[in-house]
């Protein structure tokens, strides 16, 4: 990222939290958090474990609505429309079905790959034979995974490598064309070539589609981020570009995390 | 392999020299070398208990096993002269040699059928609306803890209700429908409990990937929740099943008759529509009641009657529980997260 940086305010907005509090009962995990998503571009977000990375990804998509007691309060606001994701009114199935999540452990149905890709279109009442196997094969060649399995897209999914598995949740994910893309640590169960994979993929994907990454390895956040987000007990400290961050953070408390000199 | 600690203090092994070469290295070689000792003295000594149990659990598997097997040959041998093709085909009789069990296997089947399209749908529902629909409050909770009861309570209690609601209330009469309804109802709690059991060895990221996607809960439901507890569904169900089809008493408490000498009517017909359900008003018998009835007369070849039937009633039952464990085989073979 060595071309000079365009500035903040002249890019476009893809999503906005704002004085955003979660609460899983009484347990407040997300404190007035106010973070822009940029679109097209890949945020990381860091900090260590327990912090509220994962509850914050989960906001996005609201996961959270699936479990009784939890809460949010302030808001998300989606572009271009402006809609505010965690509002009552809004439904959070149409807001799922908008934004696309990669979970940390590879979670394929046990069923066949292809009705793994296809799964996401046919909640979407797609079922013309040959519009499904078009976007599936768009979504698999996406996710790098398409020369692989093209052979055997009845094969159950539980029979590919975790990596492939990996790639074939984010197929999954991509088929429905989400405007947001959640990763949450979707490299921790991987080997370092399946790894290297997925990052390679993750900077193809941000030319369509925004992304959000959860991740614990600094590497990887320097690597495939263009902004990263560092939070601490349910806190935004800082946010910022990737290369700032990384090379001179303001606040001395993300450098300490950054450096390894974490206590 | 065996030496003295002695040795082992005195010779510091050859290997080891360069290792712990530094000042209180051979202390330290010393110190492991007794450690191991130790340390198998211990593992021998867990191993025993071990061996043990191994032992005990054995007898007393062997012992349980011993005494279905001795019964079963008994009862085999007992009415072996007369498992025969008539047995099957000839209604009971007031000669022994001449009596079947055309109209028990033909009523239990039939019993069965009643009571599996009734306990299924509605177990399975209510065990899908508990997990997946209820929400978490006190009177989900009241319902839960009794359905647990409700397995738990003595089948003639359920003859004395079904006796009440569905042949009095109801005026359903002493029929076929009446008992199926009664095992129905006696069985549900065990199938809602293993559709809920099914449902809860899903876990939780395979749910939260299909709501990921967008989709319903509806659809969790029948592209997901459905297939994936399918097994466990079936097995819980046959096993209540193998459970109904040995039950006496709450079919003698709704009125089952101990003599009937006809089939009821056909559930096809040569007619359009072709389906009759007639035969659910029906007057039956079971198996277990024939049974019953054969062993309380004095002539002692109507016992070997008994036997016969009883070891074709087992049979039954071992074919339903092994179709159990075929059916969840051929499923879980096909599913895994
Ligand atoms: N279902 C829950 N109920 C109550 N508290 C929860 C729940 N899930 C998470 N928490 C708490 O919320 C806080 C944030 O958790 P979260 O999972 O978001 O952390 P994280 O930053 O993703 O951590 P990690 O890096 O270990 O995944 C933690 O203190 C955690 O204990
Ligand atoms: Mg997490």
């Amino acid at each position: 990222m060595a071309e000079p940086k365009p500035d903040l305010d002249t890019l476009p907005l893809k999503a906005q939290a704002s004085a955003l509090d979660f609460y899983y009962g009484d347990f407040q995990a997300l404190k007035k958090i106010d973070m822009p998503i940029y679109e097209k571009r890949v945020t990381a977000l860091i900090g260590p474990s327990g912090c509220g990375k994962s509850t914050f990804l989960r906001c996005f998509n609201r996961m959270h609505d699936l479990y009784p007691g939890n809460r949010y309060v302030g808001e998300i606001s989606l572009h271009p429309d402006n809609v505010n994701l965690l509002d009552k009114s809004v439904d959070p199935i149409e807001v799922r079905m908008r934004l696309s999540m990669v979970f940390q452990k590879p979670n394929p149905f046990p069923k066949t790959i292809f009705e793994n890709v296809a799964y996401g279109l046919r909640v979407r009442g797609v079922n013309r034979r040959a519009i499904l196997e078009e976007k599936v094969e768009e979504a698999l060649r996406a996710a790098a995974l398409w020369n692989e399995v093209k052979d055997r897209l009845q094969d159950m999914a539980f029979n590919l490598s975790g990596g492939q598995q990996q790639r074939l949740c984010i197929a999954r994910a991509l088929a429905t064309e989400p405007e947001i893309l959640l990763f949450d640590e979707p490299t921790s169960a991987l080997d370092p070539i399946a790894t290297a994979s997925i990052e390679e993929l993750i900077t193809e994907l941000k030319q369509r589609v925004t992304i959000l990454i959860v991740t614990h390895n600094m590497q990887q956040a320097a690597r495939v981020s263009d902004f990263t987000a560092y939070m601490y007990i349910g806190e935004l400290v800082e946010f910022g570009w990737t290369d700032d961050i990384f090379i001179k953070p303001k606040n001395p408390q993300t450098e300490a995390y950054i450096t390894g000199r974490f206590g | 392999m065996k030496q003295s600690p002695r040795s082992l203090r005195s010779l510091p092994p050859r290997g080891h020299v360069s290792t712990f070469g530094r000042p209180g290295g051979t202390d330290m070689a010393r110190m492991a070398r007794k450690d191991i000792g130790e340390i198998r003295g211990i593992i021998a000594r867990a191993k025993r208990l071990d061996v043990i149990f191994g032992v005990a659990g054995l007898l007393a598997l062997g012992l349980g096993l011993l005494t279905f097997a001795t019964l079963f040959v008994d009862m085999a041998l007992d009415g072996y002269s007369r498992l025969t093709p008539d047995f099957f085909t000839e209604f009971p009789s007031r000669r022994a040699e001449r009596a079947g069990i055309l109209s028990a296997w033909v009523g239990t089947t039939l019993v069965m059928l009643v009571t599996a399209c009734v306990a299924v749908p509605l177990g399975v529902a209510a065990g899908i609306y508990l997990e997946e629909y209820a929400p978490r409050n006190w009177v989900t909770d009241i319902i839960e803890i009794n359905i647990a009861n409700l397995a738990g309570v003595p089948s003639i209690i359920y003859g004395l209700l079904a006796l009440g609601l569905f042949v009095y209330e109801f005026s359903l009469g002493q029929s076929i429908l009446t008992a199926g309804l009664t095992l129905a109802l006696l069985i549900l709690p065990v199938v809602i409990v293993a559709t809920r059991e099914a449902i809860r060895s899903i876990p939780s990221h395979i749910r939260e990937g299909a709501y990921a996607l967008g989709a319903t809960k509806w659809q969790v439901v029948q592209h997901h929740i459905l297939p994936y507890s399918m097994g466990g569904i079936m097995t819980g169900v046959i096993i209540g099943m193998a459970r109904a089809i040995g039950e006496t008493a709450p079919i003698i408490t709704i009125g089952a008759l101990t003599f009937i000498a006809f089939l009821p009517a056909s559930p096809v017909t040569g007619t359009f529509p072709f389906l009759s359900f007639e035969w659910l008003q029906s007057p039956f018998t079971v198996m277990p009641i024939q049974i019953f009835n054969w062993t309380s007369r004095p002539d002692p070849n109507f016992h070997a009657n008994a036997a016969a039937a009883g070891f074709v009633l087992v049979l039954m039952t071992l074919t339903m529980n092994g179709l159990a464990i075929w059916l969840r085989y051929r499923i879980r073979r096909n599913i895994k997260w």
